[in-house]
């Protein structure tokens, strides 16, 4: 069985548009990033919203994103600022 | 009613929003989604914490060095030691200022906050304003808040999406060993607590 995803690990949120509730922000769909640390499992808001159990839950994960990765030129700031968004884990790619 | 219309609002804008809440708050009740009880209870908790509280969470931390440590790897647990018992809606997460990395913590989907420490989140914090500007130019949104943060610096925007809740711990002002906890708590201001500001001066 492949390994978890854990802290350390180079991510790509994946880029899909869903029409549903989810809590994926559009800024950081397709971008990659670094896993900070895992929260935990949680009930999936995505089956919760919409009347369901939000069973099986779903692991949390911290991801840091580069803020120039991000926004490119557009962001004023040092390179090392960063963006810490919690995303579950099933909206990440490892890569 | 076809899409895109609306009803014709005839009261203020504001009181548009309160019938829209009483309405749906009926509902939920009626469908046995909540109970009254339950609703006035979160109400309740709710306006039971004041920024105090999280000062209270604060000073602490910055006294007793075995306590921060605690309170950076378990904060739940942490908190509940100063008898802080969180609801389990959420969890809460403390992340913590030092002399390289400052936090700021911002929830661009909604409001997330940590009433549980603080009470309800200041209305700017809930404003499109903020919630867009935190994350694409945050430190312009410190620069308008008094604060100048060094380039070297490193400023990490914290995007509470999900179920965590965070909580900034400031960074210890100088000048201020030898204070008692209880007035080092005077210090802590809730801005210092979302990281849109350093804790007061002695």
């Amino acid at each position: 069985m492949a390994r978890l995803i854990g802290p350390g690990d180079r991510v790509t949120v994946r880029a899909a548009q869903v029409s549903h509730h989810h809590r994926t922000p559009w800024f950081v769909k397709g971008r990659s990033g670094t896993v900070q640390a895992v929260h935990g499992a949680f009930p999936n808001p995505e089956s919760r919203a919409h009347g369901g159990t939000g069973l099986p839950k779903r692991r949390l994960c911290q991801v840091a994103f580069r803020q120039t990765d991000i926004w490119a030129e557009r962001y004023r700031g040092g390179s090392d600022d960063k963006l810490l968004v919690d995303i579950l884990e099933h909206w990440l790619d490892r890569g | 009613m076809a899409s895109g219309e609306h009803p014709p609002l005839r009261h203020a804008d504001r009181s548009a929003r309160a019938t829209r809440i009483l309405a749906i708050r009926a509902l939920l009740i009626d469908k046995g989604v909540v109970g009254a009880a339950e609703v006035d209870d979160v109400v309740l908790r709710a306006q039971a914490r004041t920024p105090a509280d999280g000062a209270k969470v604060v000073a602490r931390a910055w006294t007793d060095e075995a306590f921060r440590e605690r309170l950076l790897a378990d904060a739940r647990a942490a908190v509940g030691e100063l008898g802080y018992r969180l609801s389990h809606d959420a969890e809460l997460s403390v992340v913590e200022n030092t002399a390289a990395v400052h936090h700021l913590i911002v929830c661009t989907l909604c409001s997330c906050y940590p009433t549980s420490l603080l009470g309800a989140p200041p209305d700017w914090y809930k404003s499109f304003a903020y919630r867009q500007r935190a994350v694409v130019e945050p430190r312009s949104v410190l620069h308008e808040f008094g604060m100048e943060l060094p380039d070297e610096m490193e400023l990490r925007v914290v995007d509470s999406t999900a179920d965590v809740r965070y909580l900034v711990l400031p960074r210890r002002p100088p000048g201020t060993e030898g204070m008692s906890e209880h007035a080092l708590a005077g210090l802590v201001t809730r801005d210092s607590m979302i990281g849109v500001a350093e804790a007061r001066g002695p």
